[in-house]
């Protein structure tokens, strides 16, 4: 009886299309069950993790650093995974996501959920035996509050769904330090807070050009909520905000000259970028000026990210302040 | 060993994707048996036959 319910709400999430696919029966592919872990996203998590765990004290044996790695990439899969469940409604009638296993029919939403808990509990059981419980409890809490608090909760209801959920983003530079150093402190913080502002900015200025897209799909982005002008003097105040964060690492120690260099240069830059997109309004610049920051906001975290990575393989870390 | 036959009715495009998802799976797993092993070597070290025969 359950299990037909269940069944029922599932079907109730996707459109008849991709219901009739599911149900002809063909299965998808491995290629289906690999975009089910969002690759793009999940090699900006492996990135700034071994970023974290590079810039961590003490040493680590290179196996186990892959195997964190390992774990800390599939952890981030399976919340892609679970996200693309309980998302399925959405992401079919947005132009962007449209095109996902599950919308398309390729893969059941009950295949996805399970897929998804097998990966997740792996991860974080399989981190914890080999490296370190504290990293396997941070990958635990990652994926729960993406899919709980963000993907469950937040998405749907409000205008600051990526403000509060973007936190799950900023925890992999954290969860690598874990696993390298056994600890959490004031300098893998700084690396999560550098995630965690870029987030509303990088997010807001791809919503400003996709508007349309999640106000069809029902998602409160706050273009959607509160409008164009609203959400340029959001993305200023942040990226406000950003330019001094980028400079924390120098501050608590991982960030050397070169690091602190690059930072200001580069924040400079995002903040010259959203003051252009203020300033902009409603005119036809502003769609281009938006596109803009968000490609330039993806340059940005990974050339903070690698400068601190260089900084390392060249000996050059904490020679700042 | 006798070969595992499809369940019947399956067009050859679903045994083809059932065939490459049965090889995914083999990979990961087995692809798990040496991060375990790795890890315990790593852990271990020359403990590992430091123990009562």
């Amino acid at each position: 009886m359950r299990a037909m319910a269940s069944a029922q709400i599932e079907s109730s999430r996707l459109e008849a299309g991709a219901c009739a696919r599911i149900a002809a029966g063909e299965g998808g592919t491995v290629g289906d069950y690999i975009a089910l872990l969002k690759p793009r996203v999940m090699s900006l998590v492996v990135f700034t993790a071994l970023v974290g765990l590079v810039a961590a004290p003490g040493s680590m044996h290179p196996v186990l650093a892959v195997i964190a790695l390992i774990c800390i990439a599939v952890g981030a899969g399976a919340s892609g995974a679970l996200n693309m469940w309980f998302d399925a409604d959405i992401d079919a009638r947005m132009a962007r996501t449209a095109g996902r296993p599950i919308p398309q029919g390729r893969i059941a939403p009950e295949e996805a959920l399970t897929f998804g808990s097998v990966l997740a509990a792996g991860a974080v059981f399989t981190l914890g035996l080999t490296v370190s419980w504290l990293a396997a409890a941070l990958l635990a809490l990652t994926i729960g509050y993406y899919v709980f608090v963000y993907t469950m909760w937040l998405k749907r209801r409000t205008p600051q769904n990526i403000v509060i959920g973007g936190a799950a983003g900023a925890f992999p530079p954290m969860i690598g330090w874990a696993a390298a150093s056994g600890a959490v402190g004031p300098e893998s913080l700084a690396l999560f807070l550098i995630i965690f502002v870029w987030t509303p900015p990088h997010f807001w200025a791809l919503a400003l050009c996709r508007s349309g897209d999640y106000a069809r799909a029902g998602v409160p982005m706050l273009p959607v909520v509160a409008g164009a002008d609203a959400t340029r003097r959001q993305i200023l105040l942040y990226s406000l905000a950003l330019g001094p964060i980028g400079l924390l690492p120098v501050l608590t120690g991982p960030g050397g000259v070169l690091y602190g260099t690059v930072a200001a240069l580069m924040g400079a830059v995002f903040i010259g970028l959203a003051v252009r997109l203020y300033r902009a309004g409603d005119a036809p610049a502003s769609g281009p000026a938006a596109r803009r920051l968000f490609g330039f906001s993806i340059v940005y975290l990974f050339v903070l990210f690698a400068t601190l990575l260089a900084e390392q393989a060249l000996g050059l870390a904490g020679m700042g302040v | 060993m006798a070969d595992i036959e499809p369940p019947a009715g399956m067009s050859e495009e679903q045994k083809r994707r059932q065939r490459w998802r049965n090889i995914a799976i083999a990979l990961a797993l087995a692809a798990l048996a040496v991060l375990f092993f790795a890890a315990t070597i790593v852990r271990l070290g020359g403990n590992v036959m430091n123990r009562p025969l």
